[in-house]
C-alpha cells in the first residue's frame, strides 16, 4: 500500500482498538458488549495487516497465537461460569460477585468479566479466519 | 414507519437478487452489502442499537474478508447450463433438476410454516413479552446492569451465550481445517 494508507492506518488502528476496548468494558452500561467490541478489536488488526502487507507480521506464528488466545478466552469464560458452582449457590453461571451500584463502571457482578472474555474470543476468532485466508494465498503462489 | 421499513426491505431484496445474477463476483459482494447495511437501518428504526452496532461491525469485517478472498481467487462467476450436449445429443443436467426440486420443496415448506407461525402472532408493533416482562421490570435490580441486553445475554441467558461462543470456535476450527497449509498424506 502507499505511504498515505500506511501512515493513516498506523494512527487509526490504535484508536479503533481502544474504541473496541471501550465497547467491551462499557457493555453493561451502554449499547455494545462483547460481540461488537470484539469485532472492532479484530478490525484494528485486520487494518494493520491490510495496510502493511503480509510480510510485516510473522503471520504463521500470529495465526497460532490467535488460536491459542481464543481457546484460552473461552476456557476463562467457562472457569468463571463454573466458579459460581462452589462460590455461590449450586447454579452454573451464578452471578456470585457483588452487584454494586447500577450505573457505575464496576458493577453488575460477573457480567463485565463475561463481556471481556467473549470479546477477546470473538476478536481472536475473526482475526484467525482473516489470517487463514491470507496465508492460504501465500501458499498458493 | 412501516412505509420506510417496506422501502428499505424492497431495496434489500433488490440487492440480493442482483447478487445472484451478477457476473462479476466483486460487484456481487458489494451489492450483497446492501442487504447487511439495510438491516442496520432497520434495526436502528426498530430501536435496537445493540443489534445495530453488532450487525454493522460484523458486516464490515465480513465484507473485507470476502473482498480479500475475491482478490486472491477469481472474479468470474461459474455458470452451469441446464442441458449438456454429448456427441450431438442433448441431455438434461441432473444437478439443475435437483436444484429446482429442492428449492421448490423448501420454498413451499417455509411458506407453510410462515403462514402457520404468523397466524398466532400479535399484529406488527405490539410487543409479545408475556414471559419476559419480569426481566424488563426487575432486570436492573437483579443483575445490576443498566444495559438490559447485557443483563439478559450474560445472566439470564448465559448458557445461550456460551453456545454462541462455542459455535464461533467450531467455525474457526472448521475454517482452519479446510484451509490447512499442508494436506494429510
Amino acid at each position: 500500500m502507499t505511504n498515505i494508507v500506511k501512515t493513516i492506518s498506523r494512527f487509526m488502528s490504535g484508536v479503533v482498538f481502544f474504541f473496541g476496548v471501550y465497547l467491551l468494558t462499557n457493555g453493561h452500561l451502554s449499547p455494545g458488549g462483547g460481540f461488537a467490541g470484539g469485532t472492532v478489536m479484530a478490525g484494528a488488526f485486520v487494518l494493520m495487516v491490510l495496510a502493511f502487507g503480509d510480510n510485516i507480521m510473522h503471520l504463521r506464528k500470529t495465526k497460532e497465537g490467535s488460536t491459542i488466545i481464543e481457546n484460552l478466552a473461552i476456557l476463562m469464560f467457562l472457569l468463571f461460569a463454573a466458579a459460581g458452582m462452589w462460590l455461590g449457590a449450586k447454579v452454573f453461571f451464578h452471578n456470585y460477585l457483588d452487584i454494586g451500584v447500577a450505573g457505575k463502571l464496576v458493577s453488575a457482578g460477573t457480567i463485565p468479566l463475561f463481556n471481556v472474555f467473549v470479546g477477546i474470543e470473538v476478536a481472536a476468532a475473526l482475526f484467525t479466519v482473516f489470517l487463514a485466508f491470507v496465508i492460504f494465498k501465500e501458499e498458493e503462489q | 414507519m412501516e412505509a420506510i421499513l417496506a422501502v428499505i426491505i424492497i431495496l434489500m431484496i433488490a440487492g440480493s437478487i442482483y447478487t445472484l445474477h451478477a457476473r462479476d463476483l466483486l460487484s456481487a459482494v458489494i451489492s450483497y452489502g446492501i442487504t447487511g447495511f439495510g438491516l442496520v437501518i432497520c434495526f436502528l428504526l426498530l430501536k435496537a442499537p445493540d443489534l445495530a452496532i453488532a450487525q454493522l461491525v460484523v458486516e464490515i469485517i465480513t465484507l473485507i474478508i470476502m473482498i480479500a478472498v475475491i482478490r486472491i481467487s477469481t472474479r468470474k462467476d461459474l455458470t452451469e447450463k441446464t442441458t449438456i450436449r454429448v456427441e450431438g445429443e442433448r441431455y438434461v443436467n441432473l444437478r439443475s433438476v435437483v436444484y429446482f426440486v429442492t428449492g421448490g420443496v423448501f420454498i413451499l415448506g417455509f411458506l407453510y410454516f410462515f403462514i402457520q407461525a404468523t397466524s398466532v402472532l400479535d399484529p406488527f408493533g405490539v410487543h409479545s413479552v408475556r414471559m419476559a416482562s419480569v426481566y424488563i421490570e426487575q432486570g436492573v435490580d437483579l443483575t445490576g446492569a443498566h444495559n438490559l441486553v447485557a443483563g439478559v445475554l450474560f445472566d439470564f441467558r448465559a448458557f445461550d451465550t456460551l453456545g454462541e461462543a462455542t459455535i464461533l470456535i467450531t467455525a474457526v476450527i472448521g475454517v482452519l481445517t479446510v484451509l490447512r497449509l499442508k494436506g494429510k498424506k
